[in-house]
């Protein structure tokens, strides 16, 4: 083989710096997120397994029922009435976007424009 | 009773047909997970209407500068006071007689119209010209009580319904409105807007839903700003109009504005 002494460390090389972020993060596992639930309310709206996956589609549900429908009150599985509000609901018991929003979005990595328009609750007041 | 065979099958087909509905019956009426509902204390219209009496405005105006009703819809909503007029953000303002009227303006009207700044906001026209050219359909009628309102998750910023709208009732947000917004003075009940989209004055749809008046009504200690449902004969509104001489913005055009003037 012609220039091995070049082509072979330089695949090495080229493999090495390729395959970095893999063996640089190995082992490193980032934590968790630990999203800190209000204390003092024990239920959501609707069931924790349902929020965790599907409260991006639920709060676009809600836009549409408040703006175009006028429905303000919604009624959750167990007959309790909540306003369906983002600013004067969710985050009147989710008092903290850092704690609670902000764990698992900075996790996954997503960006939720939401906050360009709704007013996150002012924290430590 | 005599029964044929034409007459049997006919209740025997009705019987089947009672029973096949009865296991929807039973399913609807169980209905027991979640929904959405209007809230009770919330103030029902044909189409939401306003009467403002410049005379009473004036006189107010005269004595303190009243700027009550602007500051109270401003505060509410989080609309940001603007120093810029190319890109202030406008939901209830005052223009002069000539801009609010053109149409009628005439050189020979008395000084105190001629001279006196005229209270404008949006006139959730009854044929909204803004409604009709938006592409995305963020802006809407709603069909319940006739206010013109935007759903700003919609908005892409085209400005068409700016274009539209001929009382300049619109505003667009060039910057982020945040930016003059004091945040101590912020109300956290309401959101703000973002860069690139279209505002306007939503009639208090989010206090109405509550069961309150609009703000700009609430906040007008002279009693020049009344509200009220204009389909119903009896209503506040209907009343004044039934009294006195009003003038309404470019009628001409066929929006149907539902903002009456008292001058």
């Amino acid at each position: 083989m012609y220039d091995s002494g070049k082509i072979i460390p330089g695949i090495i090389l080229f493999v090495g710096l390729f395959t970095f972020p893999l063996w640089s993060n190995l082992g490193k596992a980032a934590p968790a997120p630990k999203p800190e639930l209000p204390k003092t309310e024990k239920v959501c709206v609707m069931d924790a397994a349902f929020m965790k996956t599907e409260h991006m589609v639920l709060l676009n549900d809600w836009r549409d029922k408040v703006v175009r429908e006028a429905n303000r009150v919604w009624v959750g599985p167990d007959g309790k009435e909540y306003q369906m509000s983002l600013q004067n609901s969710c985050m009147q018991c989710h008092a903290s976007k850092t704690k609670f929003c902000d764990q698992c979005h900075n996790y996954a990595g997503v960006k939720p424009y939401c906050w360009e328009c709704h007013l996150e609750p002012k924290e430590n007041m | 009773m005599e029964k044929d065979r034409r007459e049997f099958l006919k209740i025997g087909g009705i019987s089947v047909l009672g029973l096949s509905a009865l296991p929807v019956f039973e399913a609807l009426a169980q209905g027991q997970g979640p929904k959405a509902m209007p809230d009770p204390r919330a103030l029902q219209a044909g189409q939401w209407a306003m009467v403002v009496d410049m005379k009473k405005c004036w006189e107010e105006q005269e004595k303190r500068q009243c700027k009550d009703c602007m500051d109270a819809c401003h505060k509410i909503h989080n609309v940001p006071t603007i120093p810029d007029p190319k890109r202030e953000i406008k939901w209830i303002w005052l223009e002069e007689y000539k801009h609010a009227f053109p149409d009628q303006a005439n050189e020979y009207a008395p000084e105190h119209v001629k001279e006196s700044p005229f209270l404008l906001l949006c006139n959730h026209c009854s044929n909204p010209p803004c409604v009709q050219v938006c592409p995305t359909k963020a802006t809407f009628k709603r069909a319940e009580d006739g206010v013109v309102l935007m759903d700003f998750h919609r908005c892409i910023g085209c400005r068409y319904c700016m274009a539209g709208c001929p009382y300049g009732a619109r505003s667009f947000n060039w910057g982020d409105p945040r930016e003059y917004l004091d945040p101590q003075q912020i109300n956290q009940a309401f959101p703000t807007r973002r860069k690139g989209v279209v505002e306007k004055c939503n009639f208090c749809a989010e206090r109405l839903a509550e069961g309150l008046p609009p703000a700009c009504v609430e906040a007008c200690k002279a009693k020049a700003l009344v509200y009220g449902d204009i389909t119903d004969p009896e209503s506040e509104v209907r009343k004044i109009l039934a009294g006195q001489y009003t003038l309404r913005r470019k009628i001409a055009l066929g929006t149907g504005p539902n903002v009456y003037y008292i001058i």
